[in-house]
């Protein structure tokens, strides 16, 4: 049955309708799991001139600002769990991973029960990064640790929210995008409706779609439909696994510990309501609380263009240090570090 | 980094069960999929929580682009 989703002819008939489309279109790719997929299945190469496609800022790891890797390296005596996508991010004084040199303690876990599990014996702060499929369970942890009366565990809180990143680049005016690819996984979170405000408000379609070449071709063709006919909407074409109102019991526990906040983007800065803090009952498990530690904007290295890579304002290849200094082995930003950035994926799929 | 892996759920205890992730054994988290969760059933899990119930279908497709774009385990044993 699943075969469908990767039928040649069935690509190759979505592909000759695409090709018939003259509407010039700019479509964002939202989730970094899509700018893989793109990617590896050469979406680009399949699409007329007049579409294209451009990365947007869906990469957690990509958007977390430098100083949060600066505020995670004053933390000498504590053990640092966190993901493994962020152990290569450079700080303002290099990277977690080496760190770890010089005597800083850095965990890597799979998941943050693992290091409520770690915090019985020792002060142990994970690194909160993440969009909505990661919150819900960094979340339920904090709720954990206080049912259990954890005093060691805390959480360094750089979460986001993808529906505000989403009003961020349509507010701002050097980006024009007539359309958006939506995540698969963090709707399964938030659902299809926590998108209904892109046509409202700003006339503009999206499509939740999964990770199979017929599910991006089909959505994309889906939009461009919309943008010929003036009439955008939020489709979902991925009900076997998004619903219309997501996980409600994970969004009742986000809510339950954590509200909207003033959130900084590493290349966007400052964004109002863009992220999510600890709520003032949970504020022990706060590391910006209980080490006194600040995110704050900081300014990037000397010719690294991934603010205006995250932003869609450019392309990985035209930043000057792409491929040239800044390399999946040896990355200068982020985009490049995590292998759902835009730069690495342009870098393994697109020369 | 948004991305759930499929597994299969193999044992329910309270509100955590075991799933195999082909081969490989984990402890998940079934807060957020309690109410219909079943012995048996495909969960996708991002970081030790089940998010949501998927068919077989949907599993099988999941674990194949999975080991295709990244061409390793999707997770070890620890």
């Amino acid at each position: 049955m699943w075969n469908q989703f990767r039928n040649p002819e069935l690509i190759g008939k979505i592909t000759a309708k695409l090709q018939k489309s003259r509407t010039p279109m700019h479509i964002m790719e939202v989730c970094g799991t899509h700018t893989m997929a793109i990617g590896k299945w050469g979406i680009r190469r399949l699409l007329p001139d007049t579409i294209s496609l451009i990365s947007g800022p869906g990469c957690p790891v990509c958007v977390t600002p430098v100083s949060f890797i600066d505020e995670l390296m004053k933390l000498k005596g504590v053990t640092i769990c966190t993901f493994g996508d962020l152990l290569r991010v450079p700080g303002t004084k290099g990277t977690l991973e080496k760190a770890r040199a010089s005597g800083l303690v850095v965990k890597i876990v799979y998941s943050p029960m693992e290091a409520l599990k770690l915090a019985k014996r020792k002060d142990v702060v994970l690194a909160g990064i993440g969009f909505e499929t990661t919150v819900p369970g960094i979340a339920l942890t904090i709720k954990k640790a206080a049912e259990t009366g954890n005093k060691n565990f805390s959480v360094l809180p750089a979460f986001k929210t993808i529906p505000q990143a989403l009003k961020t680049l349509l507010n701002a005016h050097d980006v024009h995008l007539n359309g958006f690819l939506l995540p698969g996984h963090v709707s399964v979170v938030i659902g299809r409706q926590a998108y209904d405000f892109l046509p409202r408000d700003y006339q503009v379609g999206g499509v939740v779609t999964g990770f199979e070449p017929v599910d991006i071709l089909t959505a994309i063709h889906s939009l461009c439909m919309m943008a010929e006919q003036g009439k955008p909407e939020v489709l979902n074409s991925y009900k076997r696994v998004v619903s219309n109102k997501g996980n409600i019991a994970a969004q009742k526990i986000m809510n339950e510990v954590l509200e909207p906040s003033d959130a900084v983007w590493r290349g966007l800065g400052e964004i109002p309501d863009s992220g999510l803090s600890i709520r003032k009952e949970y504020s022990q498990y706060d590391a910006l609380v209980k080490y006194g530690l600040e995110i704050t904007d900081c300014e990037e290295k000397q010719g690294c263009r991934c603010g205006d890579v995250l932003q869609g304002k450019i392309t990985p290849p035209k930043c000057p240090l792409f491929n040239t200094v800044c390399t999946p082995a040896n990355p200068i930003g982020p985009c490049m570090v995590s292998s759902e950035g835009s730069c690495a994926a342009y870098y393994k799929y697109e020369q | 980094m948004c991305l759930a892996i499929p597994g299969k759920l193999i044992r329910i205890n309270g509100d955590k069960g075991l799933a195999d992730f082909g081969g490989v054994r984990k402890e998940v988290g079934l807060t957020f999929v309690m109410d219909e969760i079943k012995k048996g059933d495909w969960i996708l899990v991002h970081t030790g929580f089940a998010m949501e119930i998927i068919s077989d279908e949907e599993a099988q497709l999941t674990i194949q682009a999975l080991d295709e774009a990244y061409h390793v385990e999707p997770i070890s044993e620890s």
